[in-house]
């Protein structure tokens, strides 16, 4: 089953705090390649990262 | 044998320290406090300093310490879980998705959103950003990523599920998210 774009923010969440599942994967990959929204909010998980630690170094 | 740091090498990186403890604390006061003992630490310690990783890196194990130790006394003065705010917060980040769990609103595409870190407003957007984060939230969000810790040694120093972890960190990201678009990738973009 594809999960909602809700369940796709938790797991592209969680990717960011531990390795997923196979089956955790497959599902994201799948409402990824659909879905231009979480897309973007993949892309911006990844930003928010970068921007904490940059913050957090003073760059 | 790696020289001992020197005192005015130190007190240098008091900056980014007060910076890095700023970030967790959300109290001047306490990331003062923290900074201070953190110096003081080294200072007294300097000949134990071994040369091993660069001097910020050894500073800033030490303030995680004190860092910790704060968080532990306000975790004890403000008990994590249980309260009302904790409903409202599921009811802010319920409310960005539809029935049917799509997103209600269409992200913005940020663009190359890395070209804002040249931008001194756009960091201070981002301050503000993080400072609404609700405090429990935001604890746990910058236990994660200003500190490195693992959701493990999250859960363990704060008493809570590792479920709970992963959904506060998951409030913090849509809502840290959200928050930016509002305040500053919206209407940016061309």
């Amino acid at each position: 089953m594809i999960p909602s774009c809700k369940q796709a923010s938790v797991l592209l969440s969680q990717s960011q705090d531990r390795p997923l599942g196979l089956i955790e994967r497959l599902r994201l990959r799948a409402h990824l390649a659909i879905c231009e929204r979480c897309r973007r909010v993949s892309t911006q998980f990844g930003f928010l990262r970068t921007a904490v630690r940059r913050y957090r170094d003073g760059e | 044998m790696t020289p001992a740091p020197r005192p005015e090498d130190i007190e240098k990186e008091r900056s980014y320290l007060l910076r890095y403890a700023l970030l967790q604390l959300r109290s001047p006061a306490q990331a003062e406090d923290a900074v201070q003992e953190t110096l003081l630490a080294a200072l007294e310690g300097r000949e134990r300093f071994s040369g091993k990783s660069s001097l910020r890196t050894w500073l800033t194990g030490i303030l995680k310490h004190k860092v910790i130790d704060c968080l532990r006394r306000s975790g004890r003065e403000q008990p994590l879980t249980g309260n009302d705010d904790d409903r409202s917060e599921a009811d802010a980040v319920d409310a960005l998705f539809a029935e049917d769990g799509h997103w209600r609103e269409m992200p913005a595409d940020w663009g190359n959103p890395a070209g804002a870190f040249e931008n001194s407003r756009f960091w201070t957007a981002f301050e503000l950003c993080l400072q609404r984060l609700p405090a429990r939230t935001a604890k746990v969000f910058t236990m994660r990523e200003v500190m490195d810790m693992t959701t493990d040694e999250i859960c363990q120093e704060l008493a809570i599920t590792t479920t709970n972890c992963w959904v506060l960190l998951h409030r913090a990201r849509v809502t840290l998210r959200e928050c930016l678009e509002m305040t500053w990738f919206d209407g940016q973009q061309p």
